[in-house]
């Protein structure tokens, strides 16, 4: 047993690593449990009530295939279907990125070479990680469990639910071993981790909405993409239905199997490298490469490709579920409210419309925040002293940045307008007007979208330590605004901070040119302003 | 100082330069020149101000206070048309983790103004280098190495390289001298920072010797030998005494017919005449290496880093006090 000496240790060591991210974790999460659980007794306090959930629910593809089907119409299990996808969702990367976080993570922070030099066995730092996740999980179903029995739920059903949860994300962290052992760096590694959530969610999706609807109008029998799925497994559980413990005997199987698999694999590699060879790249660098805007699009265009598929796939799937959408909000009388506050009730479906582009208008506050993360990533731990130091002036190589951070935005909000545009489109029989309609819809959230670039760029020449941290406040405040201000009946002047406050709600309005110009004035003083200030101010190194 | 502003043969002029951070005073009246066709060396221990300096000779910091003149410019306001002449190799290379060795070299090179793609050619060959790995996968001193490539193959007249060897093993440190010799005798300029006494030894025309911010000995080697002691060993068939009583002989250790001791380079004369009369039958001199210079100036640090304050600095031979 030398090849486990040491595990201990490490056990302690990555635990005392992880003493706060696991904990906030852990607790958000059985918050979002607990606070659902409460929220959805008060929304469907008696049997018709759920009744008439399930049976909208049932005919409805879309809430299928983001909550999955619903086992019956008792409260547990509405509670149940509400919160596995999101927590289900979360338990898988929290576990995959814990597993590969104390073990590929470590190797290339060369920590744990250092600590490989001692007595520590060939298993010891993968048995470790694999321990730390699966406690993890066992932490998060007894503390899923508990936060439902305290909302009156009943014990068996809560139980079934916290391991159904638990269990997933346990299979997803023993799959991310396999995944540390064959890719060649954590991130390869992460990313192929996400990939197989991805798609396992996507599988379970589209099993669930092709699913069919039994006679009694609320029950529904899962297509066969879902049982490819460990989350379609995990769902088998049927908590507060009939409880069916059978269903953990696949995922049990999938854990032992993950990691047998990466033990065996883990011999086989180097510390420091994957099964998989290291990729090659070219030995001259293409023509493209050859001023600062070529390197930025460089190094900012992977991310873009994954916000424009992203985005895509939310377009349409928002588009498309548009003339649905008094089906899609249904009782929710939250979303009601939300949507009649921006676009007015007197035409629900352009309500929503103009919601989701501010949805959109968000989201892609989000890529450019992310994007100009970069600033700071190649000043702080980079090249940026390399190519100052060459024939490229500061405003050259900030300017390229965030050309590339605007013209991606540009791009994404065209493509959100469109793809929700057209798959309205489609389906009122109606494409090119509802395209060119909702590409305008879209493309109005850009200077919202440069209040925060322009916000994100000062940030940057004024206070470069702190000055991501300050761009996703920045992104965090204008989410909150808009998904909480009409709720919680804000004052004014706390509404009028985000700038998506201020911009005309297209579809249901006409587009005004005025907030249009003031936001993007605005935009434009912060961006010289953070120019300015880059000009003048020391590297940060 | 004298002002050497606008000359034709100073590439670099720095003086009374002052630099801060928060409560830290890097640079305190720091003084250089550079002058054209040189090979300068910029000498210090970790912490002294080696980087802070070429980084204000490259804009990339601001100055508090002085004057700083790059190849005739300001690099603080001209920066962009005086990094064409100029590469530059930084203390901790850093690259981009996703772009290969050879695209990194080649970027930094076009961005510089264009390089020489056979010298780039005999570069990868000579210091070994795979250009189709990703820098992510490179070792410190891979990373060095793209850097250097980069910067050599570059055709420009100055070139600064803050520690350029920390990272290379042995084998590629001779590489990179022969490299550093060839460039001198294309007339070409460098300021070289190291904290290895034995690589500016062996590789500069001029040191200039900083400490806490500040510039503590500047001059040719031979110059700044003049400055320090030599050790004479010597066997003699007459006694030593009179020998104690001269003024600038140091540390004398008399053992028997044999003794050694140290000897300002200002009385080396009289003392030689000294012993003449002794009977001299065997005499070594070693020149002092840069390691006792060093250790000259350091003496005191060094002191009290070993928890000794009261040893003057010529007896503070400490084996391994040298970094
Ligand atoms: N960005 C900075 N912030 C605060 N202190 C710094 C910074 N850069 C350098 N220093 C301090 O300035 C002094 C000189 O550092 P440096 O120029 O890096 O020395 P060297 O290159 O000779 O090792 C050190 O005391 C160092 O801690
Ligand atoms: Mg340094």
């Amino acid at each position: 047993m030398t090849g486990f000496a040491g595990t201990l240790a490490l056990t302690r060591l990555a635990l005392r690593l992880d003493r706060i991210r696991l904990p906030i974790w852990l607790l958000a999460l059985a918050t979002m449990a607990a606070a659902s659980a409460g929220s959805i007794a008060d929304l469907y306090p008696t049997e018709s009530d759920r009744l008439g959930y399930a049976t909208t629910t049932a005919v409805n593809v879309v809430a299928r295939a983001f909550n999955g089907t619903l086992s019956s119409p008792s409260l547990g299990a509405i509670v149940m279907v509400e919160i596995f996808t999101f927590l289900s969702l979360f338990a898988a990367l929290l576990s995959t990125q814990t597993v590969v976080r104390h073990t590929r993570l470590e190797e290339e922070t060369g920590r744990a070479e250092m600590i490989g030099s001692s007595v520590v066995g060939r298993f010891a730092s993968l048995t470790a990680a694999l321990l730390v996740m699966a406690g993890t999980n066992l932490a998060l179903a007894a503390l899923i469990a508990l936060a439902l029995v305290a909302n009156g739920l009943a014990v068996t059903g809560s139980l079934a639910a916290g391991a159904a949860i638990g269990t997933a994300g346990m299979a997803f962290g023993a799959l991310a071993a396999v995944a540390a052992q064959v890719m060649e760096g954590s991130r390869a590694a992460n990313g192929t981790a996400a990939t197989i959530i991805g798609a396992a969610f996507l599988l379970r999706a589209t099993g669930d909405a092709l699913g069919d609807v039994a006679d009694n109008g609320t029950e529904v029998t899962s297509a066969w993409p879902a049982w490819l799925s460990p989350f379609g497994w995990a769902v088998q559980a049927r908590p507060f239905s009939d409880e069916r413990w059978a269903a953990f005997v696949p995922l049990g199987l999938l854990i032992v199997a993950a990691v047998v698999g990466a033990s065996l694999l883990s011999g086989r590699r180097d510390v420091g490298s994957g099964l998989l060879r290291t990729s090659r790249g070219p030995a001259a660098a293409p023509r493209s490469l050859r001023n600062p805007l070529g390197l930025a699009w460089r190094l900012q265009r992977g991310v873009l490709i994954g916000w424009s598929v992203a985005v895509i796939v939310l377009s349409v799937s928002y588009g498309a579920v548009a003339n649905e959408i008094n089906t899609v909000v249904g009782d929710n009388e939250q979303m009601r409210e939300l949507m009649n506050q921006l676009g007015g009730s007197e035409n629900l479906v352009k309500g929503y419309l103009a919601f989701i582009m501010v949805i959109f208008g968000l989201v892609v506050s989000g890529y450019a925040v992310q994007s100009l993360q970069r600033l700071r990533g190649e000043e702080a731990g980079g090249p940026l002293e390399s190519v100052l130091a060459t024939a490229v002036s500061r405003p050259a190589w900030l300017g390229s940045h965030l050309t590339c951070a605007l013209l991606g935005a540009t791009w994404l909000l065209a493509l959100s307008g469109a793809g929700a545009g057209l798959a309205y489109g489609l389906i009122v029989d109606d494409p090119a007007y509802q395209t060119a309609t909702m590409l305008r819809a879209g493309l109005v959230q850009l200077p919202a979208v440069a209040v925060i670039v322009g916000f994100a760029v000062a940030a940057f020449g004024l206070v470069p330590q702190r000055s991501i941290a300050l761009a996703w406040s920045a992104f965090a405040v204008s989410v909150v605004v808009v998904y909480l201000g009409p709720l919680l009946d804000l004052p004014q002047w706390t509404m009028d901070i985000s700038p998506f406050t201020h911009l005309p709600a297209v579809p249901v309005d006409a587009i005004t040119a005025k907030p249009l110009l003031v936001l993007s004035a605005v935009g434009v003083a912060l961006g010289v302003i953070g120019f300015a200030a880059f000009r003048r101010r020391d590297l940060r190194l | 100082m004298v002002s050497s502003l606008g000359d034709m043969t100073t590439a670099i002029s720095v003086s009374d330069l002052v630099k801060t951070f928060g409560d830290t005073r890097a640079l305190d009246g720091l003084d250089l020149t550079v002058r054209v066709g040189e090979v300068h060396g910029l000498l210090g221990p970790n912490g002294s101000g080696k980087s802070t300096t070429i980084r204000i000779l490259l804009g990339l910091l601001r100055k508090d206070s002085g004057e700083v003149r790059l190849l005739g410019g300001d690099p603080w306001r001209d920066g962009v048309a005086l990094h064409r002449r100029l590469a530059y190799v930084p203390g901790d290379v850093n690259l981009w983790p996703n772009l290969s060795g050879g695209e990194a070299i080649e970027l930094l090179g076009r961005l510089r103004g264009g390089l020489d793609a056979q010298r780039r050619a005999d570069l990868l060959e000579r210091f070994d280098l795979d250009p189709t790995k990703k820098c992510r996968t490179y070792s410190k001193g891979n990373r060095q190495k793209v850097a250097i490539v980069a910067a050599f193959a570059s055709n420009v007249e100055l070139l600064v390289l803050d520690e350029p060897t920390s990272g290379l093993d042995p084998l590629m440190e001779t590489v990179f001298r022969g490299y550093i010799t060839e460039l001198k005798q294309a007339g070409r300029t460098a300021l070289l920072s190291s904290h290895i006494l034995a690589e500016v030894e062996a590789l500069c025309d001029r040191v200039s010797i900083i400490r806490a911010g500040r510039t503590v000995e500047s001059g040719t080697l031979d110059d700044l030998r003049h400055l320090t002691r030599t050790t004479i060993s010597v066997e003699a068939s007459r006694p030593f005494d009179g020998l104690r009583k001269l003024s600038g002989v140091h540390d004398l250790v008399v053992d028997g017919p044999r003794a050694t001791f140290e000897v300002d380079v200002s009385v080396l004369d009289p003392v030689l005449r000294h012993l003449a009369d002794l009977g001299v039958q065997t005499l070594t001199s070693a020149p002092p290496t840069l390691e006792e210079l060093f250790l000259r100036h350091y003496g005191e640090e060094l002191a009290a880093l070993n928890g000794n304050n009261h040893v003057s600095s010529g007896n503070n031979r400490t084996p391994g006090g040298g970094r």
